[in-house]
């Protein structure tokens, strides 16, 4: 399936930070939609300042027109301020994006594994994101990082736990 | 080489000017600052004045020929590089410095002549204005007023009143009245707003003689809300000032913008500017005030900036 692009994509003015204030923050909305839903049909996990400014999403070749760097940095400070990125350095080079957040992740992961009767059982964290069984899950292919997040929610939720095993972690499911 | 000058003095409309005529450089010619040259003649012009007195020396020097009888190998101090003696800088050197010294003479002249006139100027000035204060009845208002005008349009301060800025003077009230009814018809004709340039060459223009300078234009229009007067100036935020109709609707402004923008899909200031009729800088002004406004947004590329009909606001 083919991304679709926002009627703001093709509007010239969305690739010029607007000085109105209400104006910019339906901007800044849009893009941050905009930014998230990309990153989630790509199944994009991380990102870089660099390679992503030449990125479709905000260079739009078309239509010549793309985002400045202070203006993706101000997208990006928006996407930290929801709780959906996370500078990995100070410099702000490299970000993890959440384009769905650890405790949506987590009940996602849970809904399937009740679903399933699998309550009690103990899964490693590899048989969970990369197993057959959940092939057809959107949580396949989850990275890591994200994965251990989600199910630390649970944790906190205390739906499930999270155990250090000999070659790896694993967690078990209440 | 020289060979002939003549003095031009058949245009006259134009600078005067000296053409000197040149002979074909011979082989045996000393080093100097060009080997030779394809042209047979150069012209010296003279904006001003200058050239009779100029003509004359050269002649002068031309018939004396003194160069030929300059010995090289003297020592003679240059301004510039003076390794390979070069005698023709120390001539253009030396008339050049007597003609600053000149220059400077009458500086000093004429510094200390002004001085002295505007230190007549400020006895006679105060002179008279202690005269009106102990006369005050024996000289009529008008003349009182025509007096403080003359002094403020000199840049002197009014020594009457002691009001010096803020609350204005007299003279500014009369002069916001008179703006009042020169600008009417103006204002009118350009859609209810000038920009505060244009009403001063446009006001200096009419009055030919005692020209408003800036300041007093700005003063003068400060006191039309306060005269109740149909026009108020106005400062937008980039820092332009107009003068408006007190009728002139902001909100038919903005609409009708918006109209224009949306109509064509989207405008420049300059496009605007065309489909109105008015400058430049007060169309952009009207784009801006619409962007406040929310009506319209921006598209700031290379390709310029360009306004939008705001459809973040207006679009789902």
């Amino acid at each position: 399936m083919s991304f679709e692009w926002p009627w703001q994509y093709n509007f010239p003015p969305f690739f010029t930070l607007q000085p109105n204030v209400d104006t910019r923050q339906k901007q800044l909305a849009a893009w941050c939609s905009l930014a998230l839903s990309y990153c989630r049909h790509h199944k994009l996990y991380t990102l870089d300042i660099m390679e992503v400014q030449e990125c479709p999403v905000f260079n739009h070749k078309n239509i010549d027109r793309k985002l400045s760097t202070e203006a993706i940095l101000i997208v990006f400070e928006e996407l930290r301020k929801k709780g959906n990125l996370e500078w990995l350095d100070k410099n702000k080079t490299q970000c993890l994006v959440m384009w769905r957040r650890p405790e949506e992740w987590g009940k996602l992961i849970y809904q399937w594994v009740s679903k399933n009767g699998m309550v009690n059982t103990v899964f490693t964290l590899y048989e969970l994101a990369n197993g057959d069984d959940t092939e057809s899950e959107e949580f396949h292919g989850l990275e890591e990082w994200m994965l251990i997040r989600s199910l630390q929610a649970l944790q906190t939720d205390g739906k499930a736990e999270v155990i250090t095993m000999d070659d790896g972690k694993g967690v078990k499911f209440f | 080489m020289l060979s002939s000058l003549i003095y031009d003095r058949t245009s006259p409309l134009s600078c005067a000017k000296i053409v000197v005529h040149l002979h074909a450089s011979p082989a045996n010619k000393e080093p100097g600052p060009y080997q030779q040259s394809k042209f047979s003649y150069f012209k010296l012009s003279f904006k001003e004045h200058g050239q009779i007195e100029f003509f004359r020396r050269l002649t002068e020097e031309l018939s004396q020929k003194r160069w030929e009888s300059t010995p090289m190998s003297q020592p003679i101090p240059t301004a510039t590089n003076s390794q390979t003696g070069r005698t023709r800088a120390v001539g253009i050197v030396g008339i050049e410095r007597k003609i600053e010294e000149r220059r400077k003479e009458t500086e000093k002249i004429s510094q200390s002549k002004l001085m002295v006139k505007a230190k007549e100027m400020v006895e006679l000035s105060r002179s008279i204005a202690n005269k009106i204060k102990d006369k005050q009845g024996d000289i009529t208002e008008d003349e009182t007023i025509r007096f403080k005008s003359y002094l403020l349009s000199m840049g002197i301060a009014n020594p009457v009143t002691r009001e010096t800025h803020g609350s204005g003077t007299h003279y500014h009230l009369q002069l916001a009245k008179q703006l009042g009814d020169i600008l009417l018809a103006p204002l009118e004709e350009r859609g209810g707003m000038m920009a505060l340039t244009e009403v001063y060459c446009l006001v200096n223009r009419a009055r030919g003689m005692e020209l408003l300078s800036p300041e007093d234009l700005v003063n003068a229009c400060k006191m039309f809300e306060s005269l109740k007067q149909p026009l108020r100036l106005r400062i937008f935020d980039s820092g332009v000032m107009v003068v408006q109709l007190q009728s002139h609707s902001e909100e038919e402004m903005i609409s009708s913008a918006l109209d224009n923008v949306t109509d064509k899909g989207s405008l420049t200031a300059e496009e605007f500017a065309k489909l109105l009729g008015l400058s430049v800088l007060l169309s952009k002004e009207r784009l801006l005030l619409a962007e406040k406004m929310g009506h319209l947004c921006r598209d700031d590329s290379v390709e310029g900036l360009r306004f939008y009909p705001n459809l973040f606001n207006s679009q789902a």
